[in-house]
């Protein structure tokens, strides 16, 4: 019974970094708190009603004090601000080489597609050591995506795409928690990841692999849909190729330029209206009611398949 | 400049009338600060027995008392009946009400009328989520969040809106009432910088009040729209943004914070002031530090959303400002302790409650660092580590200077002592409950576990049947003094008109004062807090 850890496990690049400045916090914490505790017990006692201490010299204000106080704080704050924001930001942008996986959240459960074809419900298994970055979305409410031993955690909103990322540095098994209130079985959308040794996990994915790759299902959603009719290689006459798309900056009727991402890709399916490519008409019908979350991920692998720009370095991570 | 006249024959304000019609027709803000009192503590026991429930099915991992959908209910009903129908409300308008007018030397609040129609939107606001909770409940978090509130849940959700959202007229009608009646019906001598800072503190409240109010009204409204009407405002299937409604949640909701917490701080300033027998340490600095907190308060909202997908740079915007916020913060606590130095501190039940007050609110204060740093918060936020910090800044800070305040002038209100033993006794235990309840629900969130979860992975069980434990003392310590504090109303009233010798205006009144407070208006020669001066002149 008394067995019970008191900190959680650290199992991402990012962990230890995380504990580092949460242990600087608790200093902070410890010397604020301390000085306060201290000058409570120590006054309380001296300057208790009957004791004979001189009171001889009271004062009721002080600049430089009230300066010291406030200006103090202020400067270990900063400090803290810059560490926090620096790691923020470093959390947010993903390694270039990062693995893909795309989640799906729906009431109450953690649906997980694999390029390779391989899906999982309520399970990740992912390689140690390898950046694995999630591209998340929503179909029904809002959830979030939570690993306590990756100090990881992203809202998964309907309606748009987020992304997280993070490197599992242990093999093992951690907790999945949906951190969003989400309804009546909350508590119960968990699930877990699977962190395994390299060979292992190019094991597994080749043992539980149900499905073709997402390409290939997304070439086949591509002609079952009648995208291929008009964003055809040979004829850009109704709408642009989609070859070399991904990763691109693409110029809007609008004027305004966009880079080809995963956002982009998804908003230009499901209201091509909102981000018409310049120099073509809005000709193309919504998909909104037709495709699935899962299968508008398959669409935007393929279209990833058919390549990126041609310069490199161009390529902007969302 | 005395005016007391202890005179056992003149009516106070319970004595002058008698009858049903007496009370509820009154513009007595005495009067109304005792209906709010009574109204308010029936929401906090209402808001307690949700409490008491979650906490014993927390006991396990298992969801053996209570099923998903009770339980959700429960966290929802308990956020909601604490933060809007208990913390809101309470120092504002039962001590405030009571207490602001003969603060500055009025006979009442500047709109008497305005003042028992607040009382009454509150009670039919009340009455009306009451009765929304009770028919089936509402399961959505208090917080609302869409599209889960309009798309999904499939319990009372429009009616408990309609419920806040009258409710958030009588906050409304409060604040505007306190600012007019400070601004114009000050006594003469009583400049801004004379005023006590329990004044400020409720000042720098409703100018909060004021402009944030509107903006949780206008959000519910239109959260009733897409729910009633499926119009898209929040909801994507519906072409509606749900980021949208977080920004103009938190746009209120956090300021609520330090509607919450603001008024305590007054409270404290008061409290430690009498019983070290010491002016306030900084007291231009205190006054400023509540204003300045009320206005950074309107800026620091998108800290709730630093995962929520808001872009980085705002999250870095908003990290950046919520440390700001904290500077004020630590200048009062500062200040606090530094009145102390060189006092004449005598250990009574109130001063207690302060000295808790100081304490439990910088643990708050100092892990709302924790949460402001984004890095650090994208780990804790939405685990028990946000609920151990908010419950320490709303309970340990809002709720430990209400009550210190009650006892403080518990002897103006009711001309009745309470004892002091008992009452010494529940300070204690309350400190001592309420940190063995919250403390380890840190280092649950620090292990990940999240906020409203009815069942947990085992190794959660340790730590949260200690805060189980805690909870059964913490509920003691509220049920103690409802006792005692009845119970003096048995004895007879000779609390006399200054038990602690403490200085301000409503200490010149009798106990309980009579319905116009001051026989004369008083006029006002020096700054607040000068108990030096009373020591040299051998009070």
């Amino acid at each position: 019974m008394w067995d019970f850890p008191l900190l959680p496990e650290a199992a991402s690049s990012t962990a230890a970094e995380v504990d580092a400045l949460f242990w600087l916090l608790i200093g902070v914490a410890a010397f604020f708190g301390g000085i306060i505790t201290a000058g409570l017990v120590y006054f309380n006692i001296r300057y208790r009603k009957n004791s004979k201490a001189s009171r001889a010299g009271a004062v009721s204000e002080h600049l430089p004090l009230e300066l010291l106080w406030s200006i103090v704080p202020l400067v270990i704050s900063a400090g803290i601000f810059g560490w926090g924001a620096k790691l923020y930001f470093d959390m947010h942008v993903p390694p270039e080489h990062a693995r893909e996986v795309y989640v799906v959240a729906k009431q109450w459960m953690w649906k997980i597609q694999h390029p390779q074809g391989n899906r999982e419900i309520n399970e990740l298994h992912v390689p140690v050591g390898v950046p694995i970055k999630l591209v998340m979305t929503s179909q029904d409410v809002i959830h979030s995506f939570f690993v306590p031993a990756f100090r990881v955690k992203q809202d998964v909103l309907p309606g748009r795409y987020t992304t997280t990322w993070f490197e599992a540095t242990k093999p093992g098994e951690y907790h999945l928690f949906c951190a969003e209130y989400c309804g009546t079985s909350h508590a119960s959308m968990k699930g877990r990841v699977v962190v395994m040794k390299q060979e292992e996990f190019e094991r597994w994915l080749a043992g539980s692999r149900l499905a073709e790759p997402m390409t290939a299902s997304g070439d086949q959603l591509f002609r079952q849909f009648g995208c291929v009719t008009c964003h055809s290689q040979t004829s850009q006459e109704r709408g642009p190729s989609l070859h070399g798309l991904f990763g691109s900056t693409v110029r809007l009727a609008d004027g305004s330029t966009v880079t080809a991402d995963e956002r982009y890709i998804r908003e230009s399916i499901l209201n091509p209206g909102g981000a018409l490519v310049a120099g073509y008409k809005p000709l193309m019908p919504t998909y909104a009611q037709q495709m699935s979350q899962e299968q508008l991920f398959q669409i935007i692998e393929y279209i990833k398949s058919l390549g990126g720009p041609q310069i490199a370095g161009e390529r902007k991570n969302p | 400049m005395k005016t007391v006249n202890e005179d056992a024959l003149q009516k106070n304000y319970i004595t002058a009338a008698y009858g049903i019609r007496s009370w509820l027709l009154t513009r007595d803000h005495k009067r109304i600060a005792l209906l709010y009192l009574i109204s308010i503590t029936l929401f906090f026991f209402v808001g307690g027995f949700f409490a008491v429930l979650m906490r014993l099915e927390l006991m396990t991992p298992q969801g053996d008392l209570v099923s998903a959908e009770t339980y959700n209910r429960l966290f929802t009903m308990h956020g909601i009946a604490m933060i809007f129908f208990f913390l809101v409300p309470s120092i504002p308008a039962v001590l405030g009400n009571f207490l602001l007018p003969m603060m500055l030397g009025a006979r009442d609040l500047a709109f008497p009328r305005l003042n028992l129609l607040s009382w009454y939107l509150y009670m039919v606001g009340g009455a009306y989520t009451l009765y929304a909770m009770v028919t089936g409940g509402i399961d959505t978090g208090w917080t609302f969040y869409t599209p889960y509130s309009t798309g999904y849940s499939t319990t009372n959700v429009v009616p408990v809106v309609v419920g806040i959202f009258i409710l958030g007229f009588s906050s409304i009608l409060t604040g505007l009432n306190f600012i007019v009646t400070t601004h114009k019906m000050r006594a003469p001598g009583l400049t801004w910088f004379r005023l006590p800072l329990f004044v400020w503190s409720q000042y720098a409240t409703s100018v909060i009040i004021l402009l944030a109010t509107p903006v949780l009204a206008i959000t519910l409204a239109l959260l009733g729209v897409e729910r009633i009407f499926q119009v898209g405002i929040f909801d994507p299937a519906l072409g509606g943004d749900p980021i949208l409604f977080q920004h103009m949640f938190w746009f209120y909701s956090h300021p609520a914070v330090y509607i919450m917490v603001l008024p305590s701080m007054g409270v404290v300033s008061e409290l430690v002031t009498c019983f070290a027998r010491r002016r306030i340490f900084g007291y231009k600095f205190m006054a400023a530090a509540v204003m300045a907190i009320a206005v950074l308060g309107f800026l620091v909202w998108g800290h709730h959303m630093f995962v929520s997908g808001q872009s980085v740079y705002a999250g870095m915007a908003f990290s950046a400002l919520s440390f700001f916020v904290a500077i004020p913060s630590a200048v009062k606590v500062f200040n606090w302790t530094a009145t102390l130095h060189k006092g004449r501190i005598e250990f009574r039940t109130p001063v207690l409650y302060a000295f808790g007050f100081i304490g439990l609110f910088t643990i708050g204060g100092l892990t709302g660092l924790f949460l402001a740093t984004l890095a650090v918060n994208v780990h804790l936020t939405d685990t028990y580590f946000v609920v151990a910090h908010f419950h320490y800044i709303m309970v340990g800070g809002a709720v430990m200077g209400y009550l210190g305040g009650i006892h403080y002038w518990w002897p103006k209100m009711t001309g009745r002592m309470y004892h002091e033993g008992w009452a010494k006794f529940s300070a204690l235990i309350l400190f001592v409950g309420f940190n063995l309840t919250f403390f380890p629900q840190f280092i649950l969130g620090y292990l990940g576990m999240p906020r409203r979860y009815y069942i947990y992975p085992e190794e959660f069980q340790v730590l949260n049947v200690l805060s189980t434990a805690g909870a059964s003392i913490l509920g003691l310590g509220y049920i103690i003094p409802m006792i005692y504090l009845l119970w003096s109303l048995r004895k007879p009233r000779t609390a006399g008109p200054n038990p602690w010798n403490a200085t301000g205006l409503e200490w010149l009144t009798p106990s309980p004062p009579p319905t116009h407070n001051f026989d004369k208006t008083p006029i006002v020669t020096e700054g607040p807090y000068a108990y030096e001066e009373k020591s040299a002149n051998g009070e």
